[in-house]
């Protein structure tokens, strides 16, 4: 994680980075060992939504159109929304709750920079356990979708990073909002922006059920173009647009990251 | 940097403002290894501001600032790493456990896994807190907390203390088991920079201490130094009937200084009896009558003008 960020440091603030953005996992992994619902729960969430729409609802529906116009199973074809889904619900859970509480109510960034950690390291920090997070589930969500015989295709063994990326750049954006919450009422916002996105960025439906003029608000959505990326990957329709997807979570990701340090910067050196 | 002296912490026209408001304006404070500094104000003073840019969590808007030597400015980090901060109000780490927040927090600092299991079996054996090693933080009563937030101040043997009012929301026993905790820290040759507006502490643990109030200094010195410069050897405390207006015209003659608090009026005097004896031949008759060694309480009354308040 060092490398592509060290080349970054002339957009942060000055002495705001130790290099130690590690320990930060290290805290997380420890306090996790008792908060391990939490990330069972995380894992359950998208299993459950596939086997209500997919199986329940997927008997009256039968087969939609893939990404290559292959008939496919409705299991199949919103398993990978939900794949794309699950990493953006796990990474923006941590990024904003969890990361809300300890700013504001916990203190523990504060405590944190009496040490020689900076905002920096904690911004890192945080968002590479929601990474990690995310990739736990993606994992766990991928095996399930192999067992079901929903993955059709070799190429669905690139979906874990796609997922890992997904989950970094929703992460990032997600602490970056988090820094301008005043109170808990602030997280309907969170709510708001990301119910909506789950339920109509295409996830159980493809994109032409829309008139053209909304299809071009649902395909500014960020989770639009991970839903994209995994149906294309588990099904094996890979195509060169897919880079252009690929392009917009690297920017979000990077956007998001600089933006959330620079607000943590601000927020704690007061 | 050069010019600046050989303190632990040395500010020279230190100011602090948020917007248009300036908590701490231009202050000068030198700080020698291995004293217990403090700083006395009420609340609002300019202490924690003044304590968070010596703790490089605040950057300084105006004046110099070397602590152990380095500019805060350039070299945070790299200074932090030889702190030791307990803030004012506890930010233990509630989801771990008490072991683990002396751990974890020392490898916040780099130390390695090895040293920290040594050092955190060390520091909960100095915090009486061995038997609620494996408790959550949430379990420990306020004076374990406090307790436990010092400790992990000490993970990584810092050069220099600081401590935002170390004692506040405490019982007795348990501030007495604090400043026993820090006492042993300062022969131990530990430098500490204490804020707290409990007089009663100042003098129990600074050897040198400044006043502060509205953002500037208006005293400094040794807490005997400060009750010999700032008040009288005695104090004579006189109670009258809260509905009549305490003689204060026939009391001024026999004090050298005469404070009058809604609950009762202090005479400042070289011998407390006597003076008792000369109020009461003056045919004064108060309530009741105390005599008592002059305290910081006393110097704080003279220089801000007020008792403490929150």
């Amino acid at each position: 994680m060092t490398a592509p960020i060290s080349g970054l440091t002339w957009l942060l603030p000055a002495g705001s980075y130790a290099g130690r953005a590690r320990m930060l996992l290290l805290r997380s992994a420890t306090a996790s060992r008792r908060t391990w619902p939490a990330v069972v729960s995380g894992f359950a969430e998208p299993v459950f939504y596939l086997l209500a729409m997919g199986t329940g609802l997927g008997a009256l529906v039968g087969t939609l159109p893939g990404p290559d116009g292959r008939e496919l199973s409705y299991a199949a074809f919103i398993a990978p929304g939900l794949l794309a889904a699950s990493a953006m619900n796990g990474a923006v859970f941590d990024a904003t709750f969890n990361v809300f509480f300890k700013l504001r109510d916990s203190k523990l960034y504060d405590a944190m920079l009496a040490t020689p950690l900076g905002p920096v390291d904690i911004a890192l920090g945080e968002i590479g356990w929601a990474l990690l997070r995310g990739g736990l589930y993606a994992t766990g969500f991928l095996s399930v979708m192999a067992v079901a015989g929903l993955v059709t295709s070799p190429w669905a063994l690139l979906a874990l990073p796609v997922a890992l990326l997904v989950a970094f750049a929703f992460a990032a954006v997600g602490m970056a909002a988090t820094s301008f919450m005043r109170s808990w009422q602030d997280f309907d916002f969170v709510t708001l922006a990301v119910l909506p996105m789950f339920l109509f960025g295409t996830t159980f439906y493809p994109l032409s059920v829309y008139p053209p003029v909304v299809q071009v608000v649902v395909e500014c959505l960020p989770l639009y173009h991970a839903v994209e990326l995994m149906r294309g990957l588990t099904t094996g329709a890979v195509h060169w647009g897919m880079l252009g997807h690929l392009a917009y979570f690297v920017v979000m990701a990077l956007v998001g990251v600089v933006f959330a340090a620079r607000r943590l910067h601000a927020l704690l050196l007061r | 940097m050069p010019g600046m002296g050989e303190g632990l912490v040395v500010a020279r026209g230190l100011r602090k403002s948020f917007g248009a408001f300036e908590a701490v304006r231009g202050i000068e404070v030198e700080v020698a290894e291995g004293e217990v500094f403090g700083f006395l104000g009420p609340n609002g003073a300019g202490k924690s501001s003044t304590m968070r840019m010596i703790a490089c969590v605040s950057p300084r808007s105006a004046g110099e600032l070397s602590v152990l030597g380095r500019d805060p400015d350039r070299e945070g980090p790299r200074i932090r790493a030889r702190l030791g901060v307990v803030p004012q109000l506890d930010n233990l780490d509630i989801e771990l456990s008490v072991r683990e927040n002396l751990e974890v927090y020392g490898r916040y600092f780099g130390l390695s896994r090895r040293h920290v299991r040594a050092k955190a079996g060390e520091l909960l054996e100095f915090a009486r807190l061995t038997d609620r090693a494996d408790a959550k933080v949430d379990a420990l009563s306020g004076g374990m907390k406090r307790r436990l937030t010092i400790a992990r101040a000490l993970v990584n043997d810092p050069d220099l203390l600081l401590l935002d009012e170390p004692t506040t929301g405490l019982d007795p026993q348990a501030r007495h088991l604090l400043w026993e905790r820090l006492y042993r820290l300062k022969r131990e040759g530990v430098t500490q920079i204490i804020t707290t507006h409990y007089m009663d502490e100042a003098e129990q643990l600074c050897d040198r201490l400044v006043v502060m109030d509205g953002g500037v200094i208006v005293a400094e010195g040794s807490p005997a130094g400060l009750i010999e410069r700032w008040s009288t050897r005695e104090v004579l405390e006189l109670r009258f009937p809260s509905d009549a207006a305490p003689p204060v015209a026939e009391l001024q003659p026999h004090a050298e200084r005469v404070e009058l608090l809604p609950d009762r009026v202090l005479l400042y005097v070289p011998h407390g009896e006597r003076a008792q004896a000369a109020v009461h031949a003056a045919g004064v008759r108060p309530l009741s009558a105390l005599v008592r060694r002059s305290s910081l309480e006393d110097v704080f009354l003279r220089l801000t003008g007020r008792t403490l308040v929150d």
